[in-house]
Parts: structure tokens; C-alpha cells; sequence
């Protein structure tokens, strides 16, 4: 695993895809710094961990783009699948390469919270919360990024598709939210039984799913062990389903 | 040692192998032969565990493939037929990677300077892969292959798009190679098998045409009793008169090369010199003999003969010339 995550990590630099995401990502945290704390004068963070959100959704699939899409294009595939190495390795070598370089993105705003504790008095608890929520989300979403870039050998339909996917987690809560959850549909009514359906079960079900709702309560103050259980869950299922769709290809 | 078993690969209804079975010997050389599509890359993806067989079992030092794949792929030093290379990394950075990669336990510095020695590429160890020509890319997925010193090594097709003095390089190397690897290796060029390999399996349509060691082959498939000659003179009476040499197998006319001049191809039992007989049959009639030579067998031919069996005898001139036409237009 070592090997693959060094190579990765390597590669993120000489592609230049690590300038861009790290170029972009400072660059909107920058601007979102200004325009929420320096320029309301607060130290307060929310405004700019919120908005990072959005950010991940845009950038995170650049930096997943290429992990494994470009070894199918390139054939370097088949000298990672017939090395001694366990596929888990090869997925979780990529993965981990990808999440060190979002964390190192991540530096930068913890820059912004010591500059602002030189000038009034930063509530540590909260922005480290924050800091472990954005770093969940980002793991979480790499998850989702790999596993996409592993279907096809086309580095922008990687990208396309996995924005599309980030977009559509971001999306959920939207939805939701134009949801009714006081109506209720009957769905069948023979003699005294009554099948009802309740709307609310599925704007339940979608704020449970819904990864903002989690991300926003964080940076609100609202730290809660679940959700880190949540995002922890999600970047393993997708792990894993990458790992599947390596063993599949195999036996197909 | 590696031991195939009636190894299959289906896609979909499509056969790609079907029931193949083998074994390599430590130290020996095997040479896979056959055309584009016959099977033989499936079987290395199969061998090295690329891809899952369908049925049927392959075992690398006595260690199935798919069952204990990391341990059987530790054996394995592997050259697939586009060198998986990283083009943005350097020759050494690259290298060093694949020492990573496999876990190698051998100082790494001497091994990875014996390494690019042996495959001649310690020259362009600091230019980025990218940039090599062809021959050098080639010689570095060799390179790959030979990290960590494994006991088997697999080559599929390691010539392919080299200059004639690169395949000769590589080749010795392959040689030398063998002399303390198993190595299985596979071409669709007929000499350099031959050049190379201690055993030969032909491969056609997915299943093992003919398997021998090189020296059988080679006598089943010589050519030395295969002659063409090219004489002036009356093109039927020739056939005839050549037709009443002994030991001769066919003869028939080929193309018109000169005016009144015909190439005969004829074929003798093996081990049937006719040269003499033929010359003093042309001497006899007076019919100038321009050029003899020993005809060249093609990689089509060896497949004609081991697949479709011996007897391609064509009766007459005429059914002759159009047969030479027709096979003409079937190997292109």
C-alpha cells in the first residue's frame, strides 16, 4: 500500500491536478474568509465552513478524476493487478493518497483560525468539530470519487459523473425540504383496513441520508457521534464497492 | 515450475482458450506461437492472474493462482503486451516503484544497477519515460519484470516494435535469462521462438495445435526439404519431369517470374535431399536453372501443415497456378 500511496501522491504533483485543486480550494476559502469573518469582524467560522461544503462538491471530483481512470487508459492496470499486492491495497493505496492531499488542502483554513486568534478569542472546540466534519465529508466523497473513476477510462466522465453524484447528496436535502411531510396519501381502503402512506417517512429518510444536514449542524456548534459514524460508514461501502468492481472485472 | 491444467476462458459464448494444458520445467524456456487473437495473451493474463480463468487450474511453484494469488504473483515477473509504465515518472523513480510495489527484500541499490545493466537502459535512468523511443520503453518493462528476481518469468510478445539490433539485444538477454528462470514467452514470428525457446505450443483458435520441443518442431517443419527453384523452359513438361523425382512429395508451378520463366515450389520427404536429382533433370533437358533456394516457411504454413494435416498435394499445372493464387490472396 505504502508504494501505490507514494506513487499516487507523487503523481497528484506532477499532473499539475495538485496545483489546481490546492490553487482552487485556497482561493475560494480565502475569499470566503474575507467575506464572512474579516469583513463582519466576528470569529466566527460557520459562514466559511458552509460554504466549503459546496466547494468540496465542485473540486473533490478533479482530485479523483484520474485515480484509477488513467491506469485503465494508460494499461498500467495490469501491472497493479498482477503484483503481489491485495486489491485492497491498490484501492485503499489511491484513496488515502487523494484524502492526504485534501487534508493538506485543509491547513489553510486552520491558518485562517490562528490568524483570527491573534485578534479576538476563537472558540477552539468549534472550529476543530468543524475541521473533523470537513475532513469526514472529504473522505467520504473521495470514497464516492474513486469508485466512479474506477467504471470508465475517461478521465472527464469521471469527473462529470462524480460531480453529478456529489451534487445529487447535496441536492437530497433540497428535496426534502420541498417535500410536504404533513400530507399523507391512502393508498388502499377495503372495509376497515386502510393502508396509509406517509410522506413523512420519506423526508425522514432523506434528511437521515442527507449529508449537509449533518455537515451544517457541525458547524453550527452541534457535534454528534453518529455523523461521524456516517461518513466514516460511507467512505468504507464505497471502498469496498471499488474493491468489487475490480474482483468482478476479474471473473467477468 | 508452472503447471496449467485444462485452463478455459470464455467470453460471453466466445471461446478465447479452451481446455489448454502445460507444464514448464525450472529453467526451461517455453515459447508460445500463434497468430494475433489465438489465445496466447489470454492465457498469459490467466497464468499471471490478471484475469480468472473460467475452469481449470494454474499453479505457479505449485501455488494456485486463485487461491493464493499474492503468494503466486510474488513468483511471477511479468511483461504484458503494452509495458504498463507510468509515462511521468523517471526510468529509477519508476523502478524504485516497482521494488516498492512488489516488496522486494534484496539491497535495493545493487538490484535496481544489476537490473538496468542487464536490460541496458542505465543511460536513460534520469529522462522521464515519456520521452524514451519505443525500444527503450520495451527494455524498461523488461526491466519491471525482472525486479526482485522471480523464478518465473512471463513475456508476452517482448520484441514487438523493435529494430532488428534491439530483438537481437533482447533476445540474448532472454537467453541468458533463461539459464536460472523459468520463462514462458510468446510471439507470432516463427525464428525468434525458434531462436529462443527449448519447447514450443502453437496455439490457434484458442486451443494447443502442436507442443514439442524446438528441435522436433523444427524438424517437422524444416526447410531443408522444401525447395523453389526457378527454370526456363516449357512449364508443363517440367512439373512433369520433376514430378518423376524420387522422393518428392509435390510440384507445382508458382508465378511467371521472367518471360518463360516459372518458380516451382516441391516439397520431398523429410529428410530427402533432391537437389542433386533435380539438377541433373534440368541439365538433361537443357532447361537453364536460374535460382534454387530452400523456401522459407511462414508462420501460415507451419499452421496449414499442423492444422490441416500433411497432404497438400494439388494434381495438375493449371488447378496448380490457381491454387497459388487463391493461397496468395488467403494470406493476405
Amino acid at each position: 500500500m505504502g508504494a501505490i500511496f507514494r506513487r499516487e501522491f507523487g503523481a497528484f504533483f506532477t499532473s499539475s491536478i495538485a496545483y489546481i485543486f490546492l490553487g482552487v480550494f485556497w482561493l475560494f476559502s480565502g475569499y470566503f474568509f474575507y467575506a464572512y469573518c474579516l469583513y463582519n469582524g466576528t470569529t466566527d467560522m460557520s459562514g466559511l465552513f458552509q460554504n466549503l461544503f459546496l466547494i468540496c462538491v465542485f473540486l473533490i471530483p478533479i482530485l479523483t478524476m484520474r485515480l484509477f481512470s488513467e491506469e485503465k487508459k494508460q494499461k498500467t492496470e495490469q501491472g497493479l493487478l498482477t503484483a503481489p499486492v491485495s486489491l485492497g491495497s491498490i484501492v485503499f493505496g489511491k484513496y488515502f493518497a487523494a484524502l492526504m492531499l485534501y487534508t493538506i488542502a485543509l491547513l489553510m483554513p486552520f491558518v485562517y483560525a490562528l490568524i483570527l486568534s491573534s485578534f479576538g478569542v476563537v472558540e477552539w472546540g468549534i472550529v476543530f468539530a468543524n475541521f473533523l466534519a470537513l475532513f469526514l465529508l472529504g473522505g467520504a466523497f473521495i470514497a464516492v470519487g474513486t469508485l466512479i473513476s474506477s467504471l470508465t477510462e475517461n478521465q472527464i466522465a469521471a469527473a462529470v459523473v462524480s460531480f453529478v453524484m456529489l451534487m445529487a447528496l447535496y441536492m437530497v436535502d433540497v428535496i426534502g425540504n420541498l417535500i410536504d411531510s404533513t400530507k399523507k396519501l391512502t393508498l388502499l381502503h377495503i372495509g376497515g383496513l386502510k393502508l396509509v402512506f406517509k410522506m413523512e417517512w420519506i423526508t425522514n429518510f432523506l434528511s437521515s441520508i442527507s449529508f449537509y444536514r449533518k455537515y451544517y449542524a457541525i458547524t453550527c456548534g452541534l457535534f454528534n457521534v453518529s455523523t461521524v459514524v456516517f461518513y466514516i460508514s460511507v467512505a468504507v461501502l464505497f471502498n469496498y464497492f471499488t474493491i468489487r468492481v475490480f474482483e468482478r472485472r476479474r471473473w467477468s | 515450475m508452472i503447471e496449467v491444467r485444462n485452463l478455459t476462458k470464455h467470453y460471453g459464448d466466445k471461446r478465447a482458450v479452451n481446455n489448454i494444458s502445460f507444464t514448464v520445467e525450472d529453467g526451461e524456456i517455453l515459447g508460445f506461437l500463434g497468430p494475433n487473437g489465438a489465445g496466447k495473451s489470454t492465457t498469459m493474463n490467466m497464468l499471471t492472474g490478471y484475469i480468472s480463468s473460467s475452469s481449470g487450474q494454474a499453479l505457479i511453484n505449485g501455488v494456485d493462482i486463485l487461491e493464493d494469488p499474492i503468494k503466486a504473483k510474488s513468483y511471477i515477473g511479468y511483461l504484458p503486451e503494452l509495458p504498463p509504465l507510468y509515462l511521468d515518472m523517471t526510468v529509477k523513480s519508476y523502478l524504485n516503484y516497482i521494488f516498492d510495489l512488489k516488496k522486494c527484500k534484496l539491497p535495493r541499490r545493487a538490484h535496481l544497477n544489476e537490473v538496468m545493466s542487464l536490460t541496458k537502459i542505465n543511460d536513460v535512468q534520469h529522462r522521464l519515460i515519456k520521452n524514451l523511443s519505443k525500444g527503450y520503453k520495451q527494455r524498461v518493462g523488461v526491466a519491471q519484470a525482472l525486479i526482485g528476481n522471480p523464478p518465473v518469468l512471463i513475456l508476452d510478445e517482448p520484441t514487438v516494435g523493435l529494430d532488428p539490433k534491439q530483438i537481437l539485444e533482447i533476445r540474448t538477454l532472454i537467453k541468458k535469462l533463461g539459464k536460472n528462470h523459468t520463462v514462458i514467452l510468446s510471439s507470432h514470428i516463427l525464428s525468434e521462438i525458434q531462436a529462443v525457446c527449448d519447447r514450443i505450443i502453437i496455439i490457434n483458435h484458442g486451443v494447443i495445435a502442436a507442443h514439442d520441443t524446438a528441435d522436433n518442431l523444427s524438424k517437422n517443419i524444416s526447410t531443408d526439404h522444401r525447395i523453389i527453384a526457378r527454370i526456363e523452359g516449357p512449364r508443363e513438361e517440367i512439373v512433369k519431369a520433376l514430378r518423376n523425382i524420387e522422393g518428392i512429395k509435390y510440384c507445382r508451378a508458382d508465378m511467371e517470374r521472367e518471360d518463360g520463366v516459372y518458380e516451382y515450389e516441391m516439397e520431398a520427404d523429410p529428410g530427402a535431399d533432391i537437389r542433386r536429382d533435380l539438377f541433373d533433370i534440368v541439365a538433361e533437358h537443357h532447361w537453364p536453372l536460374l535460382a534454387l533456394r530452400s523456401a522459407e516457411m511462414t508462420l501460415e504454413d507451419v499452421f496449414l501443415k499442423i492444422t490441416m494435416g500433411e497432404g497438400i498435394v494439388i494434381p495438375n499445372a493449371e488447378d496448380d497456378a490457381l491454387a497459388a493464387e487463391s493461397k496468395k490472396g488467403g494470406e493476405n
